[in-house]
């Protein structure tokens, strides 16, 4: 009973799927194996259509029509047959006008894309952007300025020489030119033209395209400038972790110790980094069209690994056609820029509104101590020496003024190099006076155990 | 300040600049996909 049970499953297991299958295909007898109404209406539903009784029903001189009949006239191949070629790409075309483009006359996926750009590209990147804006509003009623807690101190220390400011503001000013026109690209159609009609736009979009093909390269060589200037302060330090953990110190009580950059700003650097150079290799490609396939294969990579089929996308087509390709890099340029922007404007918020003297390190240069103290507690003490602990005797405090103010204000006129700013003042501090060494001995001694209070 | 404002100048002689190369660099649309039977211009 029971071997006659597990037959019957056996036989069922295999039945019903043979089953659902015939039932499923329609029956395409009435047109003589072509499509029917009903899937051009399937089609038009916008449900996924099985197109391949069409695409694979070109170049078989054996299921044509006899010579002798209506659609026989083309010697076993028929004026259909030559369509369907054409619709799926398989046609050997030959245009008088060059380029990889010209040969594909139908190109299916350009719907996809356009539906996709003009659709919910649109609605999630930009209610991305406007989720960012009113999170970083809500954030400032609830939080309001961070200010500096600290009493100020009148004195400056130089944060960003005038070289890392202009690498900054290049690449700040040509993104944010990069970031409007091509918003006014993407959503142009949509929000712009009918308010201000297609001759107002007309301009607005001609110029928008100069400024973002020309523009592009001032952020492209500034990117790279960016990263030969930072990469070594922003690599990850184990200081990062207690940052991190602490959330910057934001809603509570005092500022984990930092170097230059804290874990915060290296997450905004390493996103710039990464997410600007694939905006820039994607945008690269969309200047050059059809000049790069990059798509079909970094798809082929993917494949050979077995990573889409782990994900569920399954075998990734490694043949594209040239527009998809260059449809994929627009996705992909708009998709990741959306993402740099909404991260961007978190850090124009905190770099001005968000917080007390943040932007005087790349306005001036010149940063309050005391900020500085209180955000990049360890990159101070790397510039001018440990802090002088409280209350410490007016002589050493005078010298460590002095210090201080040779540290920051002079060298840093004078020299270029940061680093050498840093280290000789360090030096020459301790050099000059007895006391104020032995101070900043105890001054260290006082920091390394806040400091473990405050990772503890 | 002056560097923001000096940033924002190079952005702008960049771009010139950009567009002058590119311009006689043999890519525009109009080089890549036509050929001397094309008119395009009026």
């Amino acid at each position: 009973m029971t071997r006659i049970l597990i037959a019957l499953i056996f036989v069922l297991s295999i039945v019903t799927p043979t089953f659902a299958q015939s039932t499923a295909a329609p029956d395409r007898s009435a047109t003589g194996g072509a499509q029917t109404l009903e899937d051009i209406m399937a089609r038009q539903r916008g449900e996924e259509v099985d197109n391949s009784f069409r695409s694979e029903a070109t170049g078989d001189a054996a299921r044509a029509a006899e010579i002798s009949r209506q659609l026989g006239t083309l010697g076993g191949n028929s004026d259909p047959e030559l369509w369907r070629a054409l619709r799926f790409g398989s046609a050997d075309v030959t245009a008088s006008n060059s380029g990889p483009a010209a040969e594909v006359l139908i190109q299916g996926g350009g719907m996809s894309w356009l539906n996709l750009r003009s659709g919910p590209l649109i609605k999630y990147g930009g209610g991305l952007l406007l989720w960012m804006i009113g999170l970083l509003g809500l954030f400032y009623l609830i939080r309001g300025r961070i200010k500096i807690d600290g009493e100020k101190t009148g004195r400056k220390i130089t944060r960003f020489k005038a070289a890392e400011r202009f690498v900054h503001w290049l690449l700040a000013g040509s993104f944010l030119l990069l970031g409007a026109t091509g918003l006014i690209t993407l959503m142009g159609r949509k929000f712009l033209i009918p308010a201000f009609g297609h001759e107002a736009f007309s301009v607005l979009a001609i110029g928008s395209k100069w400024i973002h093909n020309n523009v592009s390269w001032a952020f492209i060589i500034a990117l790279v400038l960016i990263f030969v200037f930072w990469v070594v302060d922003n690599i990850p330090h184990r200081t990062d972790i207690n940052w991190l953990l602490k959330g910057g110190g934001i809603f509570s009580r005092g500022h984990p110790p930092a170097k230059k950059f804290n874990a915060g700003q290296k997450l905004i650097f390493w996103s710039v980094i990464v997410l600007g150079s694939s905006i820039s290799v994607s945008g690269v490609s969309l200047l050059f069209p059809f000049q790069f396939e990059m798509f079909a294969a970094t798809y082929a990579k993917v494949n050979a690994t077995g990573l889409g089929t782990y994900l569920g996308f399954g075998e990734l087509r490694e043949v594209l056609a040239p527009h998809e390709e260059m449809q994929y890099a627009h996705l992909w340029h708009s998709i990741v820029s959306f993402v740099l922007m909404a991260i961007i404007l978190a850090h124009i918020y905190i770099g001005s509104l968000g917080m007390e003297g943040a932007y005087d390190a790349m306005g001036s240069g010149e940063v309050e101590e005391q900020w500085a103290r209180e955000h990049h507690s360890l990159w101070v003490e790397e510039v001018l020496g440990p802090q002088v602990p409280h209350a410490p005797p007016a002589e050493a405090k005078k010298s460590a003024v002095k210090g201080a103010k040779k540290a920051a204000v002079k060298p840093a006129k004078a020299t270029a190099a940061p680093k050498a700013a840093a280290k000789t003042p360090k030096k020459a501090s301790i050099a000059k006076s007895a006391k104020l060494a032995a101070s900043k001995t105890k001054a260290k001694k006082n920091d390394n155990s806040e400091a473990e209070k405050t990772s503890k | 300040m002056k560097s923001m404002l000096a940033a924002f100048f190079a952005i702008l002689a960049i771009a010139i600049g950009a567009n002058l190369v590119l311009s006689q660099a043999g890519f525009s649309s109009k080089e890549r996909t036509s050929s001397s039977a094309v008119r395009l211009d009026p």
